[in-house]
């Protein structure tokens, strides 16, 4: 096994082999949940059940009811509301993370497949260089300095995550550079520019999306652990990280605090994790079991 | 193969040298001046000069950063410039409480995935490897931190069979230091253990596709002893490859555990101290990390020499 698919198998998930009704379950229940709560998320923009910024003393700590379905927290507000307003604070750091690594990382890993080999490879030594910093650590660098906040967390979760892209990408482009079809774009005098445009870039795009959805994945993750530190959402920006560590010093009164945000953190990384898995072998021609 | 380890010595130390700078580049760069940050909004201006002089604040960044660094090779990375104390002995002691942590973690980790890894490729089209396998990719979803508050909730709260939190050292009462090394460490290792379970599933998956284990069969080996004579070896190079990306990520992870079971560790020292604003201690406890997992990567590459000998030539 040579470095270069060394280093991709460090970042991609090892590969499901399942029958096409497999893919498809996969897919599905994926889809459903990112969607259900990117639901969540664009219903909280018009309505909650109840003001998140409403502080209730008469209401602490209620047990599930009619009323509040999963019960309130400390300061009376109701946990389904927090819980939806919550998942825009997820669904906010992922998208702009995943942003901004797939807009540094993609150019990235294109012109490290197309520059000469030797500057290929610097390029992805550099690039693994990156990986040594973590979300988590680079996050905190940040905060150190700039006290927390969500953009923080977005910024630092984003570096952290541009070495996958690039690896990917390139491993994807290094591949159609060698297809005829680039050969002779290449021979009938195309720039460099529009090849990686026009051929490069859209034969990647499987890579690219199933990337995305991977990193997904991680960012909400990070910010659920960055926020948990207090090093996320600051205080009164709902948060699952943050609710969990509201939650932490109720636990031998009210362990539920943490049992739902807990659960919404686990079932948003399993959808996109599930997501990424389908989207992998859906764009996978090899998917028939071998055996 | 000895210019290999040469060629990945060289790989470590430009690596640690780039990433000494990125971490001395990045907390002098960004806005804000580690003195006024130490100080707080009230300091005054003679103050700020003061700590500045002090810690040697003035000098070019060049020189700032060649006596942080050198430093660091003497082991000695420095003065605190909020507490004065020394970080060198620090770091020392919070990094043996990190490093147990860690080691008890993978070693869950690993006692969890290679059975059960095997076990799910052998059996992946039954019922049992169908389970196995949900219930990995249910582990992978659950964050370390996460899994820890639960645990706790569980143990510590409901049946009240181990403690909450807490740190002993094992010298002062082995006993203690067992009960309260558990929860944090199965934290930690369970969630990693379902990760690594998925890799070492698909490693044997695709060893028992390969024709030299089918020959293994033909010769009339049973499939358990055919994985066990010809499949692992085979099987072991991408895991060894997640195992220290795993490292990396434990030891990372260990920072958020800790701040769950208020275990003096390094990850605990890293928060107070961005807590405290003491940048120099920030910068330093980042820096160690960083060593770790640059090293940590060397290792793993040096073991990839170890287990496959078609690695150790130089192909080019």
């Amino acid at each position: 096994m040579n470095r270069l698919s060394r280093g991709a198998e460090a970042v991609m998930p090892p590969p499901g082999r399942r029958s096409r009704a497999g893919v498809e379950a996969t897919l599905l229940v994926g889809g459903g949940i990112v969607a259900a709560i990117t639901v969540l998320a664009l219903v909280s923009l018009v309505w909650t059940p109840y003001d998140v910024g409403e502080i209730n003393a008469t209401e602490r700590l209620a047990t599930s009811s009619a009323r509040h379905w999963l019960g309130t927290d400390k300061f009376g507000r109701d946990v389904v509301s927090l819980l939806m307003v919550g998942s825009r604070t997820t669904l906010l750091v992922g998208l702009v993370s995943v942003g901004v690594a797939a807009v540094i990382g993609v150019p990235l890993g294109i012109l490290a497949a197309m520059v000469p080999k030797w500057w290929g490879e610097v390029l992805m030594r550099a690039n693994d260089l990156l990986l040594a910093f973590p979300a988590l650590l680079l996050a905190i660098m940040l905060t150190a300095v700039h006290g927390q906040g969500v953009v923080t967390a977005m910024i630092a979760i984003g570096i952290s995550s541009i070495p996958s892209f690039a690896r990917v990408v390139r491993s994807g482009a290094i591949g159609v550079m060698k297809t005829e079809y680039v050969v002779a774009a290449r021979a009938a005098g195309r720039r460099p520019i529009a090849i990686a445009l026009r051929h490069v870039l859209p034969n990647v795009g499987s890579l690219v999306i199933v990337q995305a959805s991977v990193s997904f994945a991680i960012a909400v993750l990070a910010e659920a652990a960055l926020s948990y530190l207090g090093l996320g959402a600051p205080p009164g920006t709902p948060s699952w990280g943050r609710m969990l560590q509201e939650g932490q010093e109720l636990l031998f009164v009210a362990p539920r605090l943490e049992v739902f945000p807990g659960v919404a953190i686990a079932l948003a990384v399993l959808g996109f994790n599930l997501l990424g898995d389908g989207l992998r072998d859906h764009f996978d021609p090899r998917l028939e079991d071998r055996r | 193969m000895l210019l290999r380890i040469a060629e990945r010595t060289a790989v470590l130390l430009v690596s640690l040298g780039v990433s000494s700078a990125l971490v001395f580049g990045f907390m002098v760069l960004l806005p804000g001046d580690p003195a006024r940050v130490a100080l707080g909004v009230n300091a005054t201006e003679a103050d700020v000069s003061r700590l500045r002089l002090e810690f040697g604040l003035e000098r070019p960044l060049v020189e700032q950063y060649l006596s942080w660094v050198g430093g660091l090779v003497h082991l000695d990375p420095g003065i605190s410039y909020v507490s004065r104390a020394q970080i060198g002995p620090q770091i020392a002691d919070r990094l043996q409480v990190s490093l147990i942590l860690v080691a008890a973690s993978m070693t869950i980790a690993v006692a969890l995935a290679l059975p059960f890894g095997t076990l799910m490729a052998v059996h992946h089209r039954k019922a049992s490897g169908l389970v196995l396998s949900a219930l990995s990719q249910v582990g992978v979803a659950v964050p370390a931190f996460l899994a820890g508050i639960l645990l706790i909730t569980v143990f510590a709260v409901q049946l009240r069979w181990l403690p909450a939190s807490g740190w002993t050292p094992p010298a002062y009462d082995p006993g203690m230091f067992l009960q309260q090394l558990l929860l944090p460490a199965l934290s930690l290792g369970l969630v990693q253990g379902a990760v690594l379970t998925r890799y070492v599933r698909s490693a044997v998956l695709d060893v028992l596709r390969e024709d030299f284990l089918r020959t293994a069969r033909a010769k009339g080996l049973t499939p358990m002893r055919a994985l066990v004579r010809h499949g692992l070896r085979n099987a072991a190079v991408p895991v060894v490859t997640v195992l220290g990306l795993q490292l990396a990520t434990l030891l990372v992870g260990a920072v958020v555990i800790e701040r769950v079971f208020v275990i003096p560790g390094l990850g605990s020292l890293l928060l107070d101290a961005v807590g405290n604003r003491d940048l120099i201690v920030v910068q330093d406890v980042v820096m160690v990390l960083v060593v770790a997992v640059l090293i940590v990567n060397f290792v793993v590459d040096l073991l990839y020499l170890a287990i496959d000998p078609r690695l150790r030539t130089v192909a080019r």
